[in-house]
């Protein structure tokens, strides 16, 4: 039995020693593979040159399993640093900022590549890169423009649908404004610097940033992003048209196209201005401060007579909202059923948005037929809630002749009852 | 002989209703200081009555299911003559009849009505209650709006949570393991027929106690009475009970008239089976007690779920309470002022976790 025991322990010591070496080559494989020494010494180097494990481990670059040497070339697992930057193991050397389209580019640029990583992602970014202004400036010469990592940052780079990412849809004006809303750096280009406190005036700017309505437009929705550019005058209608189609299809017909066009003004924006866009009021078409028509139009014209028929008609769409409005809150305050008529008031609403659109045809007819039908609705919705409150009134009269019978009846068996007891 | 008298002969040749009736003639009803509270039973009664009636009315026009029923609600509210009416006095009884009928049991308990030999009417009520309030959960989904829906939703889920039973009652009253259309036509179907047939049944059985016990006379006012047995006063239950429970009838259906008319009962918005549960979300009043007492209890209790412990306790406090009668010993005065002082601790609770619950957000 102790023969076989120590047979037995004899033939398990080698086949251990096998099994701890194997282990002991893959764990020493496996660190070779992951082994980063870049990080090793730029985690400990102060801010312009360190990146630590903790930042780039937010990269989109990193989660996809692209390393320090993807983009800068070199040897990533030599501890020594001067063949971890070594020309000979590929170190591409500081990377300079002209040199940054190009070597995103080689990447982004490649379908072939991309579409290992995302299928779904354009590679057109380089070349709209070219076309924009800041590209154009770039080739001639100008680094303050901004290149790919001004925007979308480095080494911690996420991508675009994390809310963290500086590109994302409520960061991309402040991400703009870094350079665009400072007047120093941006001294040299003659363009103002206001863009950015107008914006977050802005009716966009409310929806997106406040609502957190992601589809809300900001400074890229206008003016693209690889291929920023300003849209020229005869484009800001195409521009604000991707999102106010009606609006536009009604312009494009108008007398103000014609108009606008020949006088070279770059078309809404002439109303309704272009970064401190505000929630257009039925104000801009009358005569105050917020007016706009009068801008142009001399009083009393034929313009002036049709802008007041226009406001006249959607003041009196607007009361009549309101009124019926109230007459349904009187209604239900006092416990009436309206709820079929406080619907309709939606159908009253919609008619009045219709026809705050068609005020862009600046026909008067056209803002008529919706006027018409809202006021239809609206009117109809007021008599609902005026009958209701006939009908509340019947019932408080129903109740009190009730309650004088049932009145009446108490102290008469009262009465009654004194009487048999007696 | 008037045309009546002719007709009650006639009736009474093939009836013989006088020996029907002859129990109530010779019926009487004890006459004291505390005897108002005999009327509490009867404004029950009265209540139900109206609840039955308008509820007939109200399935004319009523239809059960996901599609329809908040539309027909809407249609009786609106479209159909006095159904505004109907509609609210429903509601507006349905939520007395259930405050009427507390109030009854804790006048019952408090008077001591519940003493020997009349433990069995006792118990008939505690489960009329609940069959009560049972109604008033079925009742509630109904009209299928966004309250009725989420509280059925809360309401069956505390039911889920029981241990082993749970689930599977859970699925029971939804119909699913959701509530749904389902929910609705086997609410509708507890509503109108499994509840009235039970209720009923229960309510002809606590009536004959009540019928063959007679009143029962509050211990004190006893005492009194055998002590100077010349103060000793009845009265007959027809007509002269029976009139004075008409005015307290009267009085009653005075007040269910003003409140469908001032207040009528609001439909509120259709439930809509993909939209998220309202901030602050509560039941009914009745069950505002322990929905609060529930969510004051911690998450974990021991290592049970507390949840699980408070629904625990509130199946065991309530079998209790039904039984509560069969705890008093032979040393009477001492276990009365025990039931009594259970009794003052069961009110204060439900009034404090109902106003607690009103109250918290």
């Amino acid at each position: 039995m102790a023969m076989l025991q120590s047979k037995s322990h004899a033939s398990a010591f080698p086949r251990f020693l096998l099994a701890t070496s194997l282990l002991l080559l893959a764990a020493s494989l496996s660190h070779a593979q992951t082994k980063n020494s870049c990080l090793d010494c730029h985690s400990a180097l102060p801010a312009q040159l360190g990146v630590t494990q903790e930042q780039f481990s937010h990269d989109v670059h990193e989660q996809k399993g692209l390393t320090c040497v993807s983009c800068h070339g070199g040897d990533a697992s030599s501890d020594d640093p001067a063949q971890a930057m070594s020309r000979k193991a590929g170190w591409k050397g500081p990377i300079e900022r002209r040199q940054i389209p190009q070597l995103c580019g080689s990447c982004h640029s490649n379908p072939d590549f991309m579409r290992r990583y995302n299928p779904g992602l354009r590679t057109d970014q380089l070349a709209q890169y070219h076309t924009s202004v800041h590209g154009k400036r770039l080739a001639a010469g100008d680094s303050k423009v901004a290149v790919c990592t001004d925007c979308h940052g480095v080494h911690d780079l996420r991508a675009p649908n994390d809310p963290q990412s500086t590109v994302y849809a409520t960061n991309v004006a402040k991400t703009c404004s870094h350079c665009h809303s400072d007047a120093h750096y941006m001294a040299g280009y003659k363009i103002p610097t206001d863009q950015y406190a107008k914006y977050t005036t802005s009716v966009h700017s409310q929806e997106l940033m406040v609502r957190g309505d992601l589809s809300a437009p900001t400074c890229t929705t206008c003016h693209g992003n690889h291929g920023a550019a300003p849209p020229g005058v005869a484009s800001v209608p195409q521009v604000c048209s991707t999102c106010h189609v009606f609006q536009a299809q009604m312009y494009e017909k108008s007398s103000h196209k014609v108009a606008f066009d020949s006088a070279k003004l770059p078309g809404c924006v002439v109303c309704h201005e272009n970064h401190a866009i505000a929630h257009p009021t039925d104000a801009k078409l009358g005569t105050g401060p917020e007016a706009v028509c009068m801008q142009c139009h001399t009083p009393g014209d034929q313009c002036d007579q049709a802008r007041e028929q226009i406001l006249s008609q959607l003041t009196q769409l607007n009361s009549a909202i309101k009124a019926a409005d109230q007459q349904l809150a009187l209604a239900e305050a006092s416990g009436m059923e309206v709820s079929e008529a406080r619907l309709g008031q939606n159908e009253a609403r919609d008619a009045l948005t219709k026809a705050r659109v068609a005020v862009h045809s600046f026909q008067v007819k056209e803002v008529s037929a919706n006027v018409q039908a809202g006021l239809k609705t609206a009117n109809k919705d007021l008599a609902a809630g005026q009958q209701a409150m006939v009908e509340r009134n019947h019932r408080r009269i129903g109740l009190g002749l009730s309650l004088l019978a049932i009145a009446i009846v108490l102290p008469g068996l009262w009465l009654y009852i004194g009487k048999i007891e007696k | 002989m008037t045309v009546l008298q002719n007709v009650g002969n006639w009736l009474s040749e093939r009836l013989e209703w006088e020996e029907l009736i002859a129990p109530l003639k010779k019926k009487t009803v004890p006459r004291h200081r505390l005897s108002y509270w005999y009327f509490l039973g009867g404004i029950t009664l009265f209540l139900f009555i109206i609840q039955v009636l308008t509820g007939i009315l109200l399935l004319l026009y009523y239809r059960p299911g996901a599609s329809e029923a908040f539309e027909s609600v809407q249609y009786i509210m609106t479209q159909v003559q006095f159904g505004w009416l109907i509609r609210s006095i429903h509601s507006w009884s349905a939520n007395l009849m259930i405050f009427t009928a507390f109030a009854h049991m804790f006048s019952v308990l408090f008077l001591k009505a519940y003493r020997k030999p009349r433990e069995l009417t006792w118990v008939t009520g505690v489960v009329l209650l609940v069959l009560v309030m049972g109604f008033g959960f079925s009742g509630y989904l109904l009209p299928w709006n966004t309250l009725a829906f989420f509280a059925t939703k809360v309401g069956t889920d505390i039911a889920g949570q029981v241990p082993l039973i749970g689930h599977p009652i859970m699925v029971f009253l939804r119909g699913g393991e959701e509530v749904t259309g389902a929910t609705l036509t086997r609410f509708f179907g507890f509503h109108v027929a499994v509840l009235p047939g039970l209720v009923f049944l229960l309510l002809v059985i606590h009536l004959l106690f009540v019928q063959r016990q007679g009143m029962s006379v509050p211990p004190s006012v006893e005492k009194e009475w055998k002590e100077n047995p010349a103060a000793r006063r009845e009265l007959k239950f027809f007509p002269n009970f029976a009139l004075r429970e008409l005015m307290a009838w009267y009085v009653g259906l005075g007040v269910l008239g003003a409140l469908a008319a001032l207040f009528p009962w609001n439909l509120g918005v259709k439930a809509d089976l993909f939209a998220s549960a309202p901030a602050g979300i509560k039941p009914e009043w009745y069950f505002l007690f322990m929905f609060q007492a529930l969510k004051l209890i911690p998450s974990k209790i021991w290592f049970m779920d507390g949840e699980v412990v408070g629904i625990l306790t509130f199946a065991l406090a309530g079998l209790l309470w039904m039984l509560l009668p069969f705890f008093e010993s032979d040393r009477k005065a001492r276990s009365q002022q025990w039931i009594t002082g259970i009794s003052v601790f069961a009110l204060v609770f439900v009034i404090t976790m109902s106003v607690y619950g009103y109250v918290a957000k």
